[in-house]
């Protein structure tokens, strides 16, 4: 009992931080500076799904977190080749 | 024949993977008739499409478990310490702002696909640099470095022995 | 056990806010990359380290299918972290932007 709440406080930890980057996604002041913010918190966001599926015993959660992970990685590179030639 | 060996070879990893993923669904070993065959067909799919990236320029050598195992050293032993001596170099400079950055040129002397990938996401991951870009026909390497101590630096200085460790495990 | 797998929840949680903290110290986006990767890649191995170590104490169907899918998602972040973050480097310098107070700059010199 007492395992599985120090899992979620810890997840919930990781949600304040995702607070933290979302204020730097808001600031900028570039736009690559934005994209930089999102990459974290996409980590950021893969490491509470973990958690919190171990916290709640449920296991889509994880599976989940390996999807957002692999679909993430490609809007990272979508984010890149928008940077280097504007939408086209 | 060759084509289809490539595509076993993408099946093969593309199933394990699907295995893995649905254990202890039902009463066929460790898995139920429905996600062996679905998993079969996905599996099987996925390697028609794919298997022409995958081992198109010689990437058979990667499957020597010889290649493997140094590779598992390697992460567990030098690139693990490096990491965490990056994470502590990245707190102190959190902490007193001190940076002297620059954008270095070096070459390893590294020819293949699969080296040059280990090399640099090991040295984005190490002690206070950042590969930026990668010259594809030359094999320089473009490096953000966050305390320039020399404009022209050797491989040794900016990544240790690390290119040996690329050469040894993916070239 | 479950010391263990406090340590490395500790260990997790204080290099993730490390990572995030960066994100606001540093002055421009390489520096910002060099923090956010390092950190948080670190950090979250160390978070999810913690779940494979709850799932082996707990053993079982479900502790088993707990560490195999934290396992798989450790080994993709570790590939495509640094990745990513360095396709957001070269994107930002052939976008433009210049590395904060450089004293060298290569790719510049190179110009591509």
């Amino acid at each position: 009992m007492i395992v599985e709440l120090s899992l979620a406080v810890a997840a919930a930890v990781l949600l304040a931080y995702v607070l933290v980057c979302s204020l730097s996604l808001a600031i900028g002041p570039t736009p690559a500076d934005r994209a930089v913010a999102l990459d974290t918190i996409n980590t950021l966001v893969v490491a509470i799904m973990v958690l919190l599926g171990a916290a709640l015993d449920l296991m889509i959660i994880m599976d989940v977190a390996l999807v957002y992970a692999l679909l993430s990685f490609v809007g990272t590179l979508y984010l890149a080749r928008y940077l280097e030639e504007g939408l086209r | 024949m060759r084509r289809v060996a490539e595509v076993a070879a993408t099946f093969a990893p593309a199933f394990s993977v699907y295995l893995v993923l649905t254990a202890f669904s039902g009463e066929v070993g460790l898995w139920s008739l429905a996600e062996l065959i679905g998993g079969a067909v996905v599996s099987f799919l996925v390697a028609l499409a794919s298997h022409r990236l995958l081992w198109e320029r010689g990437g058979w050598r990667l499957l020597n478990p010889w290649r493997w195992a140094v590779f598992l050293f390697y992460l567990l032993g030098p690139f693990f310490l490096a990491m965490a001596r990056a994470n502590l170099d990245v707190a102190y400079r959190v902490i007193t702002g001190r940076i002297n950055p620059g954008i270095v040129r070096f070459n390893p002397g590294l020819k293949t696909d699969a080296g040059r990938t280990m090399l640099a996401n090991s040295i984005t991951l190490t002690p206070g640099t950042l590969t930026v870009d990668v010259d594809d026909e030359t094999g320089d390497f473009y490096v953000h470095w966050i305390n320039v101590r020399n404009v022209d630096p050797k491989p040794e200085e900016v990544c240790g022995n690390f290119p040996n460790w690329a050469k040894v495990v993916a070239e | 056990m479950t010391i263990l797998m406090y340590v490395f929840l500790g260990i997790g949680a204080i290099f993730n806010g490390l990572g995030a903290v960066a994100l606001h110290r540093f002055p421009d986006v390489y520096t910002r990359l060099h923090g956010a990767t390092k950190c948080t890649t670190f950090g979250s191995i160390f978070s999810i380290l913690a779940v494979v170590v709850y799932g082996v104490a707990r053993g079982g169907d479900v502790g088993i299918s707990m560490v195999i899918r934290a396992v798989l998602a450790l080994v993709f972040l570790l590939l495509t972290n640094p990745t990513g973050s360095h396709a957001l480097a070269r994107a930002a310098h052939r976008a433009g932007i210049k590395p904060f107070k450089a004293v060298v700059d290569r790719l510049e010199e190179v110009g591509k």
